[in-house]
């Protein structure tokens, strides 16, 4: 039977989005799937993920306190070798990128980056050239590891009853000290889970004017507030706001993009979004390309209109 | 301190890409080629750091098309390149592979290893983390800030909760994303004194037993989004996200 090790990446005491939509990819292939939960104590997640998968096997150590690259991907290695795993999937987060190409490396494993669909056992689609185009990779070797554009996959559901099993297990210290986190703190949902997302770009001319029209349409919206890639350039807002391919790849239910040109690379970023609405006042921009609603005018007039019709 | 920064050769950003008819690659023709723009960024990190605490500055890429690559790090200030060539289509783990064995060969020793957090042309962000691995060093991805210190990096990250930082002794792997710094423009003297700067040239030796283990079958374009409505005014687009798509 195919062995499916998914790497699980917490919130708090539940798993993340991510690893569910990394869970549903894994489900494309048959065979059973296993969870691995780390950290220095995982109380909670590992109850959570057991609703997702077959089991669950849990490692926890003074040494996986902080996500380390290189403790993490010891651990999920040697994990993946004991359990004779055909296929190692996580998450294709800042965290996922950090640290699965080492456990790839470790398992001298061939990997999938970003995967947008699965479309055999070996074979892969992601998104090339900023999701310009689409590439179809084939993995070759023994053991395949894969990260998943969580965008691209509804989450697993929580139907399965899985067991949790501790596995004692040595975790050298990590060669990197974690120092602190410099967290956002925002009373928003975030750009990940929001059902809204509100972006904002150049053509609301400066950080006050990117203020005075997003966060009250967010607020009224109950949205996340994303930004293009110039924005975040410019220090008008925290760069964890940019949405695109070099940022964050979001699908919500509703995205405004407001004062955006629609670059490609943004518009990797939201283009899976169920409705998009732009408004800009080049009726060239390439934004009205993608949008289901365009409205061409300025924003400084729009948007209030907007906030006090809705 | 002696760094090394890894650097690919891209097409532009700006670039109007046609795929090959047979779906294998883009066509290059005509296309023009830039530095990675993430390479780039290490490539000014790296200069600022030598600039601070003395040592040399060596650049790497693979592919003999790439030499125009490594002249243009050696214009901004890079002090000497390595151009490894070969004739086979190299996958990440057999050019992390490669690199291993440069970095392994070097005497004396690297202290920092730099490269761009991905390539915007593959956008698979894997060679740095799997170098990092098999050399058995630290790493920090998504580098915002460096800072070297009594022989310790420190490196403020982003991440998707915010801006992590870590600290790490040498030798280590570091990968810059977008806002570490603005990369300097070659000056004149910088590109004329460039073209004399050495470059050694090795040719790729990891064995034929070593193959690909990932290949790329097929490029195409994504489905695209129909573009929607264009509408008068706000009034219609409210009656339309709430009657029509329903999401507010």
């Amino acid at each position: 039977m195919t062995v499916h090790l998914i790497v699980a990446e917490l919130d708090g005491a539940v798993i993340n989005k991510a690893t569910k939509c990394a869970v549903a990819a894994a489900q494309k292939i048959p065979g059973t799937c296993i969870g691995l939960v780390m950290g220095k104590s995982v109380s909670g997640a590992d109850q959570d993920f057991a609703h997702y998968v077959d089991k669950v096997v849990v490692v926890e150590s003074e040494n996986l306190a902080a996500r380390l690259a290189d403790s993490y991907a010891q651990v999920i290695g040697d994990v993946a070798k004991e359990l004779k795993a055909a296929y190692v999937w996580a998450g294709a987060t800042a965290a996922g990128k950090d640290c699965m190409p080492r456990v790839a490396a470790r398992l001298e494993a061939a990997m999938a980056s970003d995967i947008q669909e699965v479309v055999n056992e070996s074979t892969f689609k992601r998104p090339m050239w900023a999701g310009d185009i689409v590439g179809t990779v084939e993995l070759k070797t023994p053991i395949k590891v894969v990260t998943v554009r969580a965008t691209e996959f509804a989450p697993a559901a929580d139907n399965k009853k899985g067991s949790v099993e501790k596995l004692s297990m040595q975790v050298a210290p990590s060669k990197v000290q974690f120092v602190s986190l410099e967290a956002v703190k925002s009373e928003r949902p975030s750009l990940a889970d929001a059902s809204v997302v509100i972006s904002g770009g150049r053509g609301l001319k400066g950080p006050e004017g990117f203020k005075q029209l997003i966060e009250p349409l967010a607020d009224k919206l109950n949205a996340a507030i994303g930004a293009s890639r110039a924005v975040c350039d410019a220090n008008w807002v925290p760069n964890d706001w940019q949405v695109g391919q070099t940022g964050k790849v979001v699908a919500p239910k509703l995205y405004i993009a407001i004062g955006i040109s629609g670059a490609i690379q943004h518009v990797a970023g939201m283009k899976k979004s169920k409705t998009i609405v732009a408004i800009n006042k080049d009726p060239d921009a390439p934004i009205f390309k993608v949008a289901d609603y365009g409205l061409v005018g300025d924003a400084f007039t729009l948007v209030p209109e907007l906030i006090s019709k809705i | 301190m002696k760094i090394l920064v890894v650097v690919k050769r891209v097409t532009d950003y700006e670039a109007k890409l046609k795929i090959l008819p047979d779906g294998t690659n883009v066509d290059l023709e005509g296309v023009n080629m830039i530095t990675n723009p993430f390479d780039e960024i290490a490539v000014e990190e790296a200069l600022r750091l030598k600039e601070k605490h003395g040592g040399e500055v060596v650049v790497v890429s693979v592919g003999q098309a790439s030499l125009p690559t490594l002249r243009s790090a050696m214009a901004m200030g890079a002090d000497r390149g390595i151009l490894l060539k070969t004739e086979r289509i190299l996958d990440s783990g057999m050019i992390s592979s490669l690199l291993q064995k440069v970095i392994k060969e070097e005497q004396p020793p690297f202290d920092l290893v730099l490269k761009g957090k991905q390539s915007i042309d593959d956008d698979a962000a894997q060679i740095a983390a799997m170098l990092a691995e098999k050399l058995g060093w630290a790493q920090v991805t998504q580098a915002h800030t460096v800072t070297i210190q009594d022989g310790k990096a420190r490196v403020v990250r982003e991440t998707d909760g915010g801006l992590e930082t870590l600290e790490t002794s040498l030798p280590c792997v570091i990968t810059s994303d977008l806002r570490l710094n603005e990369p300097r423009y070659p000056s004149l003297p910088g590109i004329m004194k460039a073209k004399t700067k050495p470059v050694l040239e090795k040719n790729e030796d990891l064995g034929a037993e070593i193959s690909q283990g990932l290949v790329l079958t097929k490029l195409e374009w994504p489905a695209g989004r129909k573009a929607g409505q264009m509408l008068p005014d706000v009034a219609t687009l409210v009656d339309k996200l709430r009657n029509e798509a329903k999401v507010i």
